[in-house]
């Protein structure tokens, strides 16, 4: 059969990416979390592959952002949170007491729903990682970081002539995509988005997915969405979450197709009552 | 199946649901009354087929827009994208065999003059008679979801392709010794053929109900029993 190129193209990125084969990037064993009494996160395993989108879809409040925070330990900060089972990164466990929590959150970068540049240059809110971590020795040396992240981040076009210019006057996408500049800057190899587009229009919608689609082929990159047709376009696996469990995880198109659980299928059919 | 969230939803499957019942029942008699006006040289019944299939025509073009605004709409995914395409997919199956009985009314003004031996007629009303049956069943099978009986049809297009097969070799057979049956039975043996390829088609919708209803495409090699392509007029044949 005769296949354009565009049906190439698309065939290759529906492909799934990760095959039991490949090792996996993160991995959870048996993680639950508390909220004090509350039991948020219920036994949740979970292999996630290295160059490839995962997202996580399910009914608010069922656990996706609380699981999306355990891998990068922002639940930390959360008195009241507690986290048990087995996370690791490349086999290293990541809640390893002797572990450098500091130098974990540069490996995990993290992207919020709503884009929070500093209320700095356009310039410092990209240097700050490596600033802090010190992964330049002197300003070229930084000044190319700084390009090369912008250039990823599809901002670089945009913002080349007003560097100096405040992060917090671009707009919304182009905050987003500052923001992902800025997470990408300090190098690290897993991504994790919480629901990234959630403010943004369907241009700014499609510039984000278009970028997710390019950083794929280097990072192990975690989105949480609230829109089917996104975690359809952008993953090659799809993990379905309800009250706190993760019902089924698989190939993207199996779940959106024919998914196992009932559960699932009425989620993405809009039947949840 | 629970319903969804948002009621108009369900009823705009209603609503694709039972246009779609209503070509297959609009197809159901067009076949019916095609072969009776062929039979009975009936040219006000054959037009009466001829103008019926436009009605199919119409009912799929809405078949058609309604499911591509649903498809906008709703963003429609695992079961109900499949309930979708199969609907699309069964209409257009139910147009072809509008316009497959419709050339069998043709036929009817095209012989209206001719004589008529009974017995010439005898294959393809055997041949009608288990077309429209699988029709029906293949219908009733989609409207209740009814895997088994979609099956069954599928599995019984066979027995229509050797009837075809068999009515085919009578035809000849007839043509050989009397000369004046050849333009009558050209006819019927074109009859015969638009009969087989609905049968074709009845298999087709069979194929979208299972899938609809299990939700795998049917891989299984279709049961295929037409050699015509290889019959030659010889002594023997008949
Ligand atoms: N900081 C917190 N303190 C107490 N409960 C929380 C906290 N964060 C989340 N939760 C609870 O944990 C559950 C999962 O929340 P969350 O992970 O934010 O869900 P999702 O991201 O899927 O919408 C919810 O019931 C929520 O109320
Ligand atoms: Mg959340």
């Amino acid at each position: 059969m005769d296949m354009t190129v565009a049906n190439r193209i698309e065939a290759e990125r529906l492909a799934p990416v990760t095959t039991a084969a490949k090792p996996a990037k993160v991995t959870a064993k048996d993680v639950n979390v508390y909220y004090g009494e509350k039991h948020a996160l219920k036994h949740v395993n979970v292999d996630i592959p290295d160059r490839g989108v995962m997202s996580f879809i399910g009914p608010s409040g069922c656990g996706k952002s609380t699981f999306l925070r355990c891998i990068n330990r922002m639940n930390d900060t959360i008195s009241s949170c507690k986290v048990t089972g087995l996370i690791t990164i490349d086999n290293q466990d990541i809640y390893d007491p002797a572990l450098d929590v500091v130098q974990l959150r540069a490996r995990v970068g993290m992207v919020f729903q709503k884009p929070n540049p500093f209320p700095k240059s356009i310039y410092d809110n990209v240097a700050y990682g490596p600033r802090i971590h010190g992964l330049a020795n002197n300003k070229s040396e930084l000044d190319q970081i700084v390009t090369a992240s912008l250039e990823k981040a599809g901002l670089w076009g945009e913002v080349k002539d007003r560097l100096q210019d405040s992060g917090t006057g671009l707009s919304g996408g182009q905050q987003q995509r500052l923001c992902i500049a800025r997470a990408i800057a300090v190098n690290p190899e897993v991504i994790l988005m919480d629901e990234p587009c959630s403010a943004l229009d369907p241009i700014a919608t499609a510039k984000i997915e278009t970028l997710i689609d390019d950083l794929r082929s280097n990072y192990c990159i975690i989105i949480v969405t609230h829109s089917m047709q996104q975690a359809a376009r952008v993953s090659q696996r799809t993990a379905f979450f309800h009250l706190g469990t993760l019902v089924e995880e698989g190939p993207t198109e199996q779940i959106f197709s024919m998914p196992h659980d009932q559960r699932t299928q009425d989620y993405i059919t809009g039947r949840f009552g | 199946m629970t319903n969804h969230i948002v009621k108009s939803y369900d009823a705009e499957f209603a609503e694709l649901d039972r246009l779609t019942a209503h070509m297959g029942g609009l197809a159901e008699k067009l076949l019916a009354d095609a072969f009776a006006s062929l039979d009975r040289r009936d040219p006000n019944l054959a037009a009466i087929a001829v103008a019926s299939d436009k009605a199919i025509d119409a009912i799929e073009q809405q078949v058609q827009e309604r499911a591509i605004l649903m498809i906008a709409k709703r963003q429609p995914l695992a079961n109900d994208l499949r309930h979708i395409m199969t609907v699309l997919k069964i209409a257009g199956d139910l147009e072809r065999i509008g316009d497959l009985a419709k050339n069998i009314a043709k036929r009817a003004l095209a012989v209206a003059g001719e004589s008529h031996p009974k017995p010439l007629m005898n294959g393809l009303r055997h041949m009608t008679e288990l077309a429209m049956r699988q029709l029906k069943d293949v219908l009733d099978a989609l409207s209740t979801r009814d895997a088994v009986k979609a099956r069954e049809v599928w599995h019984s297009d066979a027995g229509l392709d050797a009837l075809y097969n068999s009515v085919f070799r009578e035809l000849l057979t007839y043509m050989m010794e009397d000369p004046r049956n050849i333009g009558l039975c050209a006819h019927l043996l074109f009859g015969a053929k638009n009969i087989e390829r609905i049968g074709d088609h009845t298999t087709n919708i069979a194929e979208n109900v299972l899938y609809l209803v299990e939700g795998v495409a049917m891989t299984d090699e279709r049961p295929k029993g037409d050699d015509t392509s290889s019959m030659i007029m010889t002594k023997q044949s008949g």
